[in-house]
């Protein structure tokens, strides 16, 4: 199969494939044999699992899907994926999912005396001041934001 | 020394975990079906609605308390249970999960350890991790290991939610404070018939004498007594295979065709041969029941079972259907209105010691063929694939009308989190 362009712009080009030619190519029906022997048998690598690069405690690794724009400084947009491990400790500066007052957030946390400050990562939002007259419990930590385009 | 690892009102919890204007609020969990209370929050127990309270009867006391009614999701409930089990085996490699929400552990070698420190450990890393409340009680055996795990529940507070039994003052005073109806594998009968012999707690239990307690509760009672006595005699149990597995389910309007309670029990059929092939056993007999519903009393009653000898041991949908089609031609009766039918397999053994027969053996091909069946169901959910026997349209619902979501098993119904 040969590619023909088709067009080109300043930061692609684009090409049709051309089925004008065709290769024959021998076709084992049979079924190859164990043992068959191959030339790259060892050198086989194991598939790339993104559940190992990503979860690193499959037990208190959930997901979430984002609703909203007041994280996008971080690259957090509405209909991201997030991937949240509960069992990370909240520290200073990490990306957390958290319940104020019976509703879910997600937010960078600031700590400092007996005080959270919940920032957003966009400029038409005010930090929110977390006092303990709030019902407020940090869920969990974003360790990832996976996006679909 | 014993752990016994109690999840708090379990069900409650892991819609809570999810749904953040639950903190303190009364929460419910119905049966299947959507028929009666299995589960309720601490605030639900404090408005006195009782376990097993029917749904229907209960709707105004749930509505004029704000009380949040959910039907049961074990796909959730599943899930959470399976990721608290994982965490607790970090801390001892020898566990017996006991029940969706609990799991006793042994602590053997561990002398040496404060246990105390090590249960506060598991309940913090066990609560912040899948966001499941848990109680735990340590005790020398697993009787009073159920006890101390009481106690943790009952006083969170004072004990932090972990108890330990590790003194004769301690279990003496715990059992004085244990009422004998509620020791672990005392039931209804007994609890009365030692009332009225002046036994109120599990301490005057275990002063009576061992020929009593074996003569009246056999060696069952006496084994609990000297495990309440400290000296363990239980050890932890290893998973058995089921013995029978049951998939019996009411109609939701009455049948009066053979054909409509037919399709039924092939269904009922294929979901107990999935279950067979998945715990890797084959059957050896078959039991087919229908019933009429027994509330209508102006209707006439019929009910019958009947139990099929399999030829040779299988658990192939296609055989198994077979039997079960013969099963219920033989005692279908025309005239009447089922409400209900179910499929029992029994006689189960592993799939490695199958009694050969010389003339008849279940047919070998169906085993790929089955195996290929269960897959395309698990990836594509279940029942996608079926039999020609089973309807194709027709999907068994259950009355589920107030599930949450599958928070955690599936992609599309994960939690949204607004920005």
């Amino acid at each position: 199969m040969k590619l023909r362009n088709l067009h080109n712009t300043n930061t692609f080009e684009f090409y049709i494939p051309d089925y004008s030619t065709e290769l024959q190519l021998p076709l084992f029906d049979t079924g190859i044999s164990a043992g068959f022997p191959s030339p790259a048998d060892d050198f086989i690598e194991l598939s790339i699992d993104l559940n190992k690069h990503i979860i690193k405690h499959k037990d208190t690794t959930f997901f979430a899907k984002v609703k909203g724009h007041s994280m996008k400084n971080v690259g957090i947009f509405d209909g991201d994926l997030l991937v949240i491990d509960k069992s990370l400790e909240p520290q200073d500066g990490r990306i957390a999912i958290c319940q104020i007052d019976g509703e879910f957030t997600i937010k960078r946390i600031k700590k400092e005396e007996n005080i959270f400050w919940l920032i957003a990562e966009n400029e038409d939002y005010k930090p929110i001041k977390v006092t303990p007259e709030n019902d407020f419990v940090i869920w969990g930590i974003v360790i990832n934001s996976i996006k679909y385009f | 020394m014993f752990a016994l690892v109690d999840c708090n009102n379990f069900y409650a919890s892991c819609q809570r975990v999810f749904e953040p204007h639950l903190r303190n609020k009364p929460v419910v969990i119905l049966s299947n079906n959507d028929g009666c209370v299995i589960a309720r929050s601490n605030e639900a127990k404090a408005l006195g609605i009782p376990m097993g309270a029917p749904a229907f009867e209960y709707k105004n006391i749930f509505e004029a308390n704000n009380v949040f009614v959910y039907s049961s999701n074990y796909a959730l409930y599943g899930d959470m249970s399976s990721r608290v089990m994982n965490i607790l085996t970090r801390y001892s490699p020898e566990i017996e999960i006991y029940s969706i929400d609990e799991a006793f552990l042994k602590f053997k070698g561990f002398e040496l350890f404060d246990l105390q420190n090590i249960g506060l450990d598991m309940q913090r890393t066990v609560t912040k991790g899948t966001g499941i409340p848990v109680s735990i009680g340590f005790a020398p055996t697993k009787a009073l290991a159920k006890v101390a795990n009481k106690i943790a529940k009952k006083y969170p507070e004072r004990t932090q939610s972990v108890y330990t039994i590790d003194n004769e003052e301690k279990r003496i005073k715990a059992l004085k404070w244990t009422k004998i109806e509620d020791v672990w594998g005392i039931g209804r009968k007994h609890a009365k018939r030692l009332q009225a012999k002046n036994i109120f707690n599990a301490y005057q239990f275990t002063l009576l004498s061992d020929e009593w307690v074996r003569k009246e509760m056999a060696v069952v009672g006496l084994r609990l007594k000297h495990e309440l006595q400290g000296k363990p005699t239980l050890d932890l149990e290893q998973p058995k295979s089921k013995k029978m597995i049951a998939t019996t389910r009411s109609f939701e309007k009455p049948f009066t065709k053979l054909e409509d309670i037919s399709e039924r029990v092939s269904t009922f059929t294929a979901s107990c041969s999935e279950k067979l092939r998945k715990q890797n056993s084959h059957c050896n007999m078959i039991m087919v029941f229908v019933h009429t519903n027994y509330f209508r009393k102006d209707q006439p009653q019929y009910s019958r079972n009947i139990i099929i000898n399999t030829d040779f041991p299988t658990n192939s949908t296609i055989e198994l259907n077979h039997y079960a089609q013969i099963g219920l031609k033989a005692i279908f009766k025309e005239g009447f209105h089922y409400k209900k039918a179910g499929v029992i397999v029994m006689g189960l053994t592993p799939n490695n010691e199958t009694q050969l027969s010389l003339f008849n053996i279940s047919n070998p091909k169906h085993q790929p063929l089955m195996s290929v069946i269960d897959k395309m169901n698990k990836s594509y959910g279940t029942n996608k694939v079926k039999f020609a026997t089973q309807s194709v349209g027709r999907q068994w619902r259950m009355k589920q009308e107030k599930l949450s979501k599958c928070y955690t098993t599936r992609i599309n119904e994960i939690i949204n989190i607004n920005l």
